[in-house]
Formats: C-alpha cells, sequence, structure tokens
C-alpha cells in the first residue's frame, strides 16, 4: 500500500536494500536501509515525529506553541515540515559550519535559526539552547538529546522493521549522535535477537571542531545505554567521503557524509566476521542522501581535495 | 616499527605541542605507561582510579578500545591510536 492521507503518514518503512557489489562474499552480506526515503529525506524524521507527538499527548504542546531544539539539521528539517503542517513554530540552534543547504531548508520552512559557535560542535548548540529555554518560559524544548520519545521512534520502527524484512540480520550498525537510532533499534534487535552485534560510527573531525573542547566539559547524551552497543567505531573525514563515494559507485546509492562513515564501520564489522569465517548480515543505515552535502565538494574533485574542503565541517 | 599515538590538542602541552607522538606496548595500559615516560602527566590526564577517564575516547584502528578490552585492549607495532575529548554520545 503506497497510498497516505497525507505526508506524515507516509514515514518509515522503508526499504532494505541488498548490496552484492559491496559485500565481502555470498555469506557476508552487507544491507542499505534507506533512511533517506522518509518525508523530509532523512532518519530525523521518525524521532521528530515521535517526539512532537509524545508532547502532544502529555500536553506540553499545543498549536501556536513555539518549539525550540539544537539541531545540527536534519532533525530541525523534519521538526520543521511537522511544525509547518501541525501550526507550530520552530526555532532551531545550529552549529554555523553546517551546510547551506540545510540552512536554506529550514529557512524556506519558515524555521527561525539561531547559530552557535563552528568551535563548538553541537555540544554548544545544546548549551546554549538550554540557555535559550530558561529564557523563553513559554518555548517547548523536545530536547532530542534525552527525549525517550526519540529511542522510542526506532524502537517501534526501525527495529521491527529490520527484523521482519531480514530476520538472519546479525550485526546493525548506525551513527552515533543523539544515540537515539542505536540506543531504541539496537534494543529492540538485542531485546529479540541477543547475539545481534550493534555497532557505532561517530564522526571524527579536524582540529577546528575539537580545538578547543576541554576534558572536563564532554556532553554524553541522556539517552545513551553504553550496554546496548557492542562495538564503536570513529571514522575521520577521509574515511568517511571515500566511503560515500564508494557507495555510489559501486551501488548506486547516492547518500550522505554521514552514510560513509557508517558504512566504514559496517565494513570493518563484515570484514571481522569473512576473516573469522563466519556468516553474516550487516545492516547499516543510510542516513540521509547526499543532496544536501553538494555545495560542500564532497563528490567533486579527488578525496585529498574533498577532505581538505571538509575539515571543519560539521557533516553528521 | 612503533605505535603512532594522535594527542588532541587539548593535551599538546604534554608533548611539547607535538600532534603525533611514538610509544610503544602490547597493550593499551603499556602504550600509556611508556606515554608517560616521555610526555610526563599524560597518564594522570587519561587513566583515573585504573580506569579511562569518563571524557576520554581513545581507539586503536579507529575501534572504541571500550569495547576491546578497555586499558588491557591489544596494541601490535604499525596501529594507530587516537586520543580524543569525548563528544555526543560519550561513554555515559
Amino acid at each position: 500500500m503506497a497510498r497516505y492521507d497525507s505526508l506524515l503518514d507516509a514515514l518509515g518503512d522503508t526499504p532494505l536494500i541488498g548490496l552484492p557489489r559491496l559485500s565481502p562474499s555470498p555469506t557476508v552480506r552487507l544491507w542499505a536501509k534507506l533512511e533517506d526515503r522518509n518525508p523530509t529525506g532523512s532518519i530525523k524524521d521518525r524521532p521528530a515525529l515521535a517526539m512532537i507527538e509524545a508532547a502532544e499527548r502529555d500536553g506540553t504542546l499545543w498549536p501556536g506553541c513555539t518549539i525550540l531544539e539544537p539541531t545540527s539539521g536534519n532533525t530541525g528539517i523534519s521538526l520543521a515540515m511537522a511544525a509547518k503542517l501541525k501550526g507550530y513554530g520552530l526555532v532551531c540552534v545550529m552549529p554555523e559550519n553546517t551546510s547551506t543547504e540545510r540552512k536554506q531548508l529550514l529557512q524556506a520552512y519558515g524555521a527561525r535559526i539561531v547559530f552557535s559557535p563552528a568551535a563548538g560542535g553541537s555540544n554548544q548548540a545544546v548549551a546554549m539552547a538550554k540557555e535559550l529555554a530558561k529564557q523563553n518560559a513559554d518555548w517547548v524544548m523536545l530536547y532530542q538529546y534525552g527525549n525517550p520519545a526519540n529511542a522510542q521512534a526506532h524502537y517501534n520502527g526501525t527495529g521491527p522493521e529490520i527484523l521482519r524484512d531480514l530476520p538472519e540480520v546479525t550485526h546493525f550498525v548506525a551513527g552515533l549522535g543523539t544515540t537515539g537510532t542505536l540506543v531504541g533499534a539496537g534494543r529492540y534487535l538485542r531485546e529479540h535477537k541477543p547475539e545481534v552485534q550493534i555497532i557505532a560510527a561517530e564522526p571524527r573531525y579536524g582540529e577546528l571542531v575539537y580545538g578547543l573542547r576541554n576534558l572536563d566539559e564532554g556532553f554524553v547524551p541522556e539517552l545513551y545505554d553504553p550496554d546496548v552497543l557492542t562495538g564503536r567505531y570513529s571514522v575521520g573525514s577521509y574515511d568517511a567521503l571515500r566511503r560515500t563515494r564508494q557507495l555510489l559507485e559501486t551501488e548506486g546509492i547516492f547518500a550522505g557524509i554521514s552514510t560513509g562513515a557508517i558504512l566504514h564501520a559496517a565494513l570493518a564489522a563484515a570484514e571481522k566476521s569473512a576473516a573469522a569465517g563466519k556468516r553474516a548480515d550487516v545492516v547499516f543505515v543510510v542516513a540521509d542522501a547526499g543532496w544536501k552535502y553538494l555545495s560542500t565538494g564532497a563528490y567533486s574533485g579527488t578525496l585529498d581535495e574533498a577532505a581538505a574542503r571538509m575539515d571543519g565541517h560539521l557533516w553528521a | 616499527m612503533a605505535i603512532t599515538v594522535s594527542i588532541p590538542t587539548i593535551l599538546r602541552t604534554h608533548t611539547g605541542g607535538e600532534k603525533s607522538v611514538e610509544a610503544s606496548g602490547a597493550t593499551l595500559a603499556e602504550v600509556i605507561d611508556s606515554l608517560e615516560s616521555n610526555h610526563g602527566g599524560l597518564k594522570a590526564r587519561l587513566v583515573k582510579d585504573g580506569t579511562l577517564h569518563r571524557f576520554v575516547n581513545i581507539y586503536v584502528n579507529d575501534e572504541d578500545v571500550r569495547f576491546a578490552g578497555g586499558l588491557e585492549a591489544k596494541v601490535a607495532d604499525g596501529d594507530n591510536v587516537t586520543i580524543l575529548p569525548a563528544v555526543a554520545g560519550g561513554s555515559r
């Protein structure tokens, strides 16, 4: 059934695509979960809608309210679309070094953007949003880093879809930001198949992003549950770009840059299984498509040039 | 061959500004001891009460050591060890 009463109803139930050319062998297979096939083109539609509906149910959100959210882009775009359809205002706190397409999309949907300094990354966007929430008591901060509805959206949607479509799944690999995808879908999969490996890929940025960070001010999302994870990889811009291009060249999938980082970790896990002589079915998340990153130069020129251009950009 | 260790900006006061230094050892704990012998003060920034500092992440060839044995994680010649401050999604 592909008919829906509204755009919001078209959320989820995304395709799971086999990748025969990238898979190491016929018994160690890679599968891409195409989360760019959501209403605004990213996996963040799932938590955004779930958080809004949870706030509507518990009475903290009603038409005319203004929503406030720290976001590096995709969550903001998802919230902006839902806010437009449901009659809410939206203020996004976003690091200034995100792609210009993200800013333009947010503005097209009518969201207001408050920029946080590039050097502070997502951590500082979170801190600024918390400060704005204090100053504007009537704004409603959904707070994706700590809102249980974020992880629950993946527990109810992403996880069950994967198990339904691929009961033989052995690994689930996704990006680590708010941690909602990994904790939610990971918890569901582990409850139903305890041996499933849940692997995180986190972005490793250049000096500009880490430079000013103090070791005593680390920020860990409230949603994070390390007991769900079984492995974690840190992936730099060069490898993320290399894998993003490889996915396009070998399997035809035009994905965003964070997906390249996720694929890098998925391939590392797949190669471990292949080396150990074990069968594996590795599912990884395609978090969004590449459209929003064309202006970063990620897809043109040599890898070294593209990686140099990415230095200082937040790409996940 | 030795083990290459990447040092984050915030800890380079201990390495005379060097971004990357060499160390040796068969486990992460031995690598950290080897770092400490050349760059005094580093160990106390990385290890607290016998475990990794809460807001420090260490990776051996991109894989987080917390899922690979922690301080007992195996390290081999030619490996890259990366030390980073925790960002969103740190160790709790």
